[in-house]
């Protein structure tokens, strides 16, 4: 117990830590890009949070088919504390990205292949939530839950080819100082990027963990309160 | 041969019971012709630029109405809980969702039949030919599939009505995509190797699910 508790302790003060050296690096020591102003420092917060919606859905789907397959509830709470984690972090990356694409493409949103495929997904991973709140309880919920979630990782390559499919024959439209070239990076740019994507990862990974204890303490209560009611009806 | 007449039963009771009460199809085709009208009426149409958004509208209009149609196809099998005795027949569960798949196709083709003349006239485009039968086929199947998977899931949710438009709709956004731009490409009069990928496309689309689907399935239903 006390090992656990000093644990957790530790992780939640090395992710504070690095959240603190990234906050410095992006806004301080980053200098500020010549094309793009200082508004490219909200890439430093957009690509770790795509890169952990992607770590979610692989995450998910996963611990999902783990499930299918070994029944164990454990991976179930794994799956709903990760999608869930994965949806506000998805959330977030949709409007760091569209903060960025405003000035920078002159528009808030368009037809490229990453940003329909992220967009389509997120919708399918808050459906899968809605899923399991409107679903009743119990062993079928976990079931079918773990099958969406299947269903929507493999989705996502298709929903990627189509997207893709889709721009080259519409051709997104992005003017502005980073349309239709990729800037290049210069070494500290690199550097607080790889800082951000560790801290976020972290911080992910804290979330989750969270996460999952407080589903695995909700899983108790439900279990103690139907204890409680059976025994309740013996005594009457 | 066994199994093809055991899908085949399970069909011709889904047919038989629509041929009765007419419940499902005409249900569909008449909120798709609603749509269509209703878009007629708020977009301003020319005759350019309805061959333009005329495909998006048109499938746009045979999504909501599948949804309509799907929830009601199952909504009668939970509200006299016939889905428990479908259950129990002494027959593998992937025929059962075979079965259940090859009715409501069967049904969304009949529906989609009559809403693409209808398309037609109100848009104003010539839409005979090959790629729109293939790409309507392709379409219907691959919402067959995945329609049947994700109504049997939602039977029993709360806010069914809500719920299976919300997984239904996303995860079948790739096929929607592929069939409007193979109608584009015949409203437009585009040759048909411009958009053979998106039939391609489609064809994957509905390979990839007839099987996830066909495999998960009994998984849902076991209890």
């Amino acid at each position: 117990m006390l090992r656990t508790i000093l644990s957790r302790n530790l992780f939640l003060a090395v992710t504070a830590g690095m959240t603190v050296l990234t906050l410095w690096m992006v806004f301080i020591w980053a200098p500020t890009e010549t094309e793009q102003g200082n508004i490219y420092r909200s890439l430093f917060f957009h690509v770790p949070l795509a890169w952990v919606s992607m770590v979610s859905i692989v995450g998910v789907a996963v611990a999902s088919l783990a499930y299918i397959r070994f029944k164990d509830i454990r991976l179930d709470r794994l799956a709903v504390a990760m999608a869930e984690t994965g949806v506000v972090c998805g959330a977030l990356m949709l409007l760091t990205g569209m903060m960025w694409a405003r000035p920078v493409w002159e528009t808030w949103w368009t037809g490229e292949a990453k940003l329909t495929t992220a967009l389509i997904m997120f919708f399918i991973y808050v459906a899968y939530l809605m899923f399991r709140s409107y679903h009743p309880a119990g062993a079928q919920r976990q079931r079918i839950a773990a099958v969406i979630a299947v269903i929507g990782a493999v989705d996502s390559l298709i929903i990627y080819v189509a997207a893709d499919l889709w721009q080259r024959a519409h051709p997104p439209i992005i003017l502005g100082p980073a349309g239709g070239k990729d800037g290049a990076i210069a070494s500290q740019f690199g550097l607080t990027l790889l800082v951000a994507v560790i801290a976020f990862t972290l911080l992910y990974a804290f979330v989750a963990s969270e996460r999952y204890r407080i589903r695995s303490a909700e899983d108790d209560v439900v279990e103690l309160r139907r204890l409680a009611d059976a025994s309740e009806g013996e005594r009457s | 041969m066994a199994a093809l007449s055991i899908i085949w039963a399970i069909a011709r009771k889904d047919l038989l019971l629509e041929f009765r009460n007419r419940e499902v199809i005409l249900s569909v085709i008449a909120f798709a012709v609603l749509v269509l009208a209703i878009f007629v009426l708020a977009v301003d149409l020319t005759p350019q630029n309805a061959r333009v958004v005329g495909p998006g509208i048109l499938w746009t209009g045979v999504a909501f109405a599948g949804v309509t149609g799907l929830n009601r196809a199952f909504a009668s099998e939970t509200e006299r809980d016939t889905f428990e005795g479908l259950m129990l027949a002494p027959v593998s569960r992937d025929l059962i969702f075979l079965g259940k798949a090859l009715g409501v196709f069967l049904f969304m083709t009949f529906a989609l039949a009559v809403i693409l003349p209808v398309f037609a006239l109100l848009f104003n485009v010539v839409i005979f030919r090959w790629e729109m039968f293939a790409i309507g086929a392709l379409a219907i199947g691959g919402f067959s599939v995945v329609g049947t998977v994700f109504a049997a899931m939602s039977a029993r949710v709360r806010a069914r009505e809500i719920m299976l438009p919300m997984l239904f709709l996303p995860v079948v956004a790739p096929l929607l995509m592929a069939a409007v731009e193979v109608t584009a490409g015949v409203t437009l009069e585009r040759s048909w190797r411009d958009t053979a990928q998106w039939l391609g496309m489609a064809a994957a689309f509905d390979a990839v699910f007839f099987v996830v689907a066909t495999v998960v399935f009994p998984a849902l239903l076991e209890d």
